[in-house]
């Protein structure tokens, strides 16, 4: 058995399995016929579905339309709360300014924002991207900002006896230092993000992997539902191996 | 160069839960010297260090490099940390040049002092590698490295082998002391390790904790030629010993 043991060992098999197991479940319930195909559809219907927009370009065009969305919104968070996070981490004065403010939308559910931005932007592309920069940038900001108290106080100081200025202080040695923890507040919060894009796109959206959801669900479509649950994970969970390989990358040397 | 330290006092904190950490503290180095400050935690060695490098101002009394008061701090103070002394996302070379690009040296000029440098402190081989491929020693010397190259008038070692075993750190003292007569250096070291001020130093403060002072300056004439036979002579050891009582007798954990 020591091939198995090997097998066992490496750091995918188990999680395959896993998955495996419930694709197996699912598949033998279907076929025996137990539940109502209304509830739960065969993972053939799915795939079906999945061929079928995937052959007329429905589900290429949802995708897209979702993914721009979150890129759009979640860039401008991410943009925005890494200067504000470096200053807010590095100087006392503005932190005290802004904390308490932040800590208090913080807590304010993004969805709840929805018929304000809809109010305000109407129902095209900009409330549904300001939605995702609302439930995303303050929690990078605050988590990028506690990832530069963590800066060793050392390393700047060297810098100013090197004879550094506050600027390039700031951009060559706290932001370098940083980067593996703003990747990793990205990759986590990025979840959120889409979470909130399929929120919206339940409330008001022409197109999208939400939209194409609520509307299956108004012709009892499970296996469309199904079908749309699968590729948000599928995308999600690429994007999330996506900052992790970035970050195998670009920070080498953290690792 | 003339750094001089003159009735420094600092205290932190405000009113009742102010806590006076250096008392009149006047010491000076000149170019060319090696001047060593031993004491053990408490003594506020570490505290004089900073006020020299400028990252803390003094409470009363005054520091000047060539009779200019520092007033924050600059690269004619070149510091050199116990810890988290190189970046780690650098190579060696970018680590050496890092100081040389704050300063905004132009690039050729960069690229030729960081080698001479890392020459200098015999790394050119390790020029690309990341200081964690690197040993404590080996960084030590590229911070080390990177002060230098930045042209300081003195370069201030803040127990720069503190963390280091007990082999390294002899070796390490060997490469100080070797560094310091070829390149002429001006230094100013700051230790708890006695031994360790008394090889390298000419001029060695010991300080006191509760209020952090200098109670004794001693100025070492010694025959350097082989530290490894200075360790063992007698006159070394004597010097040694005469302060290590001076030493002890002053902490108040010994004496009670």
């Amino acid at each position: 058995m020591p091939e198995f043991q090997r097998l066992i060992r490496q750091p995918w098999t188990l999680g395959v399995l896993g998955i495996l197991t419930v694709l197996v479940l699912w598949w033998t319930i279907t076929a025996i016929g137990s539940v109502n195909k209304l509830f739960l559809p065969s993972p053939e219907a799915v795939w079906q579905v999945g061929q079928q927009q995937w052959t007329s370009g429905l589900l290429l065009k949802d995708a897209i339309a979702s993914v721009k969305r979150v890129f759009i919104g979640f860039a401008m968070s991410a943009g925005l709360a890494l200067p504000i996070g470096i200053v807010m981490g590095s100087n006392q004065v503005v932190c005290r300014l802004l904390e308490p403010l932040m800590a208090l939308i913080r807590y304010m559910p993004a969805p709840a924002f929805i018929p304000l931005l809809i109010i305000y932007f109407g129902l095209d592309e900009l409330p549904k991207v300001m939605l995702i920069f609302i439930g995303t940038f303050f929690f990078n900001t605050l988590m990028i900002m506690d990832a530069v108290k963590f800066v060793p106080r050392e390393l700047v100081e060297t810098a100013l006896t090197l004879g550094g200025r506050t600027l390039p202080i700031l951009t060559r040695v706290v932001a370098q230092f940083i980067a593996p923890q703003v990747l990793d507040t990205y990759r986590i919060n990025m979840a959120s993000a889409w979470n909130l894009v399929i929120v919206a796109e339940l409330v008001a959206a022409n197109e999208g992997l939400g939209k194409r959801i609520s509307l299956a669900q108004r012709f009892l479509r499970t296996d469309e539902i199904f079908m749309g649950l699968i590729v948000i994970g599928l995308i999600g969970l690429a994007i999330d191996l996506g900052f992790r390989a970035l970050m195998r990358r670009a920070c080498a040397w953290a690792n | 160069m003339h750094l001089q330290i003159a009735n420094v006092g600092k205290s932190f904190g405000y009113g009742s839960s102010s806590k006076e950490v250096l008392r009149n503290v006047s010491f000076h180095v000149r170019s060319g010297e090696f001047v060593a400050l031993v004491g053990s935690s408490g003594s506020g060695k570490s505290t004089v260090m900073r006020l020299i490098a400028g990252l803390d101002r003094p409470s009363s009394g005054t520091i000047s490099i060539d009779g200019h008061a520092v007033s924050g701090p600059g690269s004619d103070r070149g510091m050199v940390f116990q810890k988290y002394s190189l970046y780690p996302w650098l190579t060696a070379a970018q680590n050496v040049a890092f100081g040389m690009e704050m300063q905004g040296r132009d690039r050729r000029e960069i690229r030729e002092r960081s080698s001479y440098f890392l020459e200098v402190v015999g790394l050119a081989d390790a020029a690309r590698r990341l200081p964690r491929e690197l040993s404590g020693g080996m960084q030590q010397r590229v911070a080390i490295a990177r002060a230098l190259a930045a042209e300081p008038k003195v370069l201030l070692l803040d127990e720069p082998f503190g963390a280091l075993d007990i082999q390294i750190r002899e070796s390490m003292q060997e490469f100080l002391h070797d560094l310091w007569k070829r390149t002429g250096l001006t230094a100013l070291l700051i230790t708890h390790d006695l031994e360790e001020a008394l090889l390298l130093a000419g001029q060695v403060h010991i300080m006191a904790p509760y209020p952090g002072r200098i109670v004794r300056s001693v100025t070492v004439e010694l025959d350097r030629s082989s530290l490894a036979h200075l360790r063992v002579s007698r006159p070394f050891l004597e010097m040694r010993e005469e302060l290590a009582q001076c030493l002890r007798g002053l902490d108040p954990a010994l004496t009670a």
